[in-house]
């Protein structure tokens, strides 16, 4: 067969026309799943909702080593949190994952005592966790988006997309994040059984952090630490809305915050003194 | 057409044809069992029993096993990011909570029929369980 110049243009441009029309089509209905329908999906009835999460740690309801443990271990037991100890069995802090622990008035609020203040009031210890800044250092450093921001202030972050960079860790100014240097399923306290079989435990390699117990809000429950405080220790609610507790405090009372000056915004408000610890 | 140094050649041909194809002759033979995934836990047994004897759960068992991945990689995303953990089948409607282990390992509750029988046989080996924590079975079974 012979063909002039025209009309093998002809044959050719229509031809790749119709090869080009025909693979776009396929590649959309590569992408959007031919059969997977946009999911149909709803929040739980029973979810507690705010505009914004805060807590207020009112310390002077702390009186005993037994009102912290409580809290520490309602906390670490509901989210699986590894416990890793030393052959003497010291807690080893190489591999430590925390996700709320005390810290020393003068190491939880530095800048904030002066060298006329008490011994006991630079002792002191503080309940500590992660702010859920409403401008977080960590979520801006994530490279995959692992670590973001929830509409209602959470902080929060998906374990799927950690790659373990750590960068989280070296922005957060809290240092409310730890590292799974180890598989956590290796700890004393999580090897035999899990204390909460409800919850995942993580893996090794990636980030973890405390989420305000966000897998408890939406099922009504508070969180975790709240309901193993002593009354009127940690009160949680939504600081956006007027009528909350949280913010009657925070309106009413002088709060401190940690690191305020570095323009994080964290979450969570302290009462100082008062009582016994003042 | 001469073949230089071809008696090499042909050896080196040999050993290689015979290294390419090992996996296929190694296997040659041995009984390869289709899996049998099993969905017969206490659980859906009972559940059965009380809906007279339904059978049908998120989406059909066809789209389910063609989609299963693509499902639980949405439901993750909804879960995690946008706090919605009720999803709508799109069969049945019914409102499943979504979640895969206190959503579907409370009725298939044996890992080792639902998910292993099928993902040994095909060697995917997905790291759901490195986090997740699988319903306690039995050794025996």
């Amino acid at each position: 067969m012979s063909m002039d110049r025209r009309q093998f243009l002809k044959i050719t441009g229509i031809s790749s026309i119709l090869g080009l029309g025909t693979s776009i089509a396929s590649a959309t209905n590569l992408i959007t799943g031919k059969q997977l329908l946009p999911p149909q999906v709803d929040r739980n009835k029973e979810a507690l909702t705010a505009k914004r999460w805060a807590m207020v740690v009112d310390m002077s309801k702390f009186k005993t080593d037994e009102d912290f443990n409580k809290v520490f271990t309602a906390c670490h037991t509901n989210h699986n949190v590894p416990d890793f100890r030393k052959p003497d069995g010291s807690p080893d802090r190489k591999f430590e994952v925390k996700w709320i622990w005390k810290a020393a008035y003068e190491r939880a609020f530095p800048g904030q005592d002066n060298k006329y203040m008490s011994e006991h009031m630079k002792d002191m210890p503080f309940i500590v966790a992660c702010n859920h800044c409403d401008n977080p250092a960590c979520v801006r450093v994530c490279p995959t988006k692992a670590t973001y921001k929830l509409p209602d202030g959470i902080t929060m972050q998906d374990m799927h997309r950690c790659i373990g960079c750590r960068f989280c860790m070296a922005a957060c100014p809290y240092g409310a994040r730890s590292f799974n240097w180890v598989d956590p399923r290796t700890a004393p306290n999580l090897k035999a059984d899990l204390p909460n079989r409800e919850y995942p435990t993580r893996t090794k390699g990636v980030v973890e952090k405390c989420t305000f117990c966000s897998e408890r809000l939406s099922v009504g429950k508070m969180p975790a630490c709240v309901e193993a405080a002593p009354k009127g220790g940690l009160i949680f609610g939504d600081i956006e809305d007027p009528n909350s507790e949280v913010r009657k405090i925070v309106t009413s009372q002088l709060t401190i915050r940690r690191k305020p000056d570095l323009g994080t915004g964290p979450a969570i408000y302290y009462i100082v003194g008062g009582g016994d610890h003042a | 057409m001469k073949l230089y140094d071809g008696g090499k050649i042909l050896i080196g041909l040999l050993v290689f044809v015979a290294f390419a194809t090992f996996p296929f002759y190694y296997n040659f033979g041995t009984v390869n069992a289709k899996p049998e995934p099993k969905t017969d836990t206490p659980e859906i047994v009972k559940y059965q029993q009380e809906h007279n004897g339904k059978k049908e759960c998120v989406e059909s068992k066809e789209w389910m096993r063609g989609e299963h991945m693509q499902l639980l990689n949405q439901w993750r995303d909804s879960v995690v990011r946008d706090y919605n953990r009720g999803y709508i089948s799109n069969t049945n409607h019914n409102r499943f909570d979504m979640s895969l282990q206190n959503g579907c390992m409370k009725c298939h509750s044996s890992k080792k029929k639902f998910c292993d029988e099928c993902h040994n046989y095909m060697a995917v080996k997905p790291f759901c369980w490195d986090c997740h924590i699988a319903p306690k079975e039995d050794e025996k079974s």
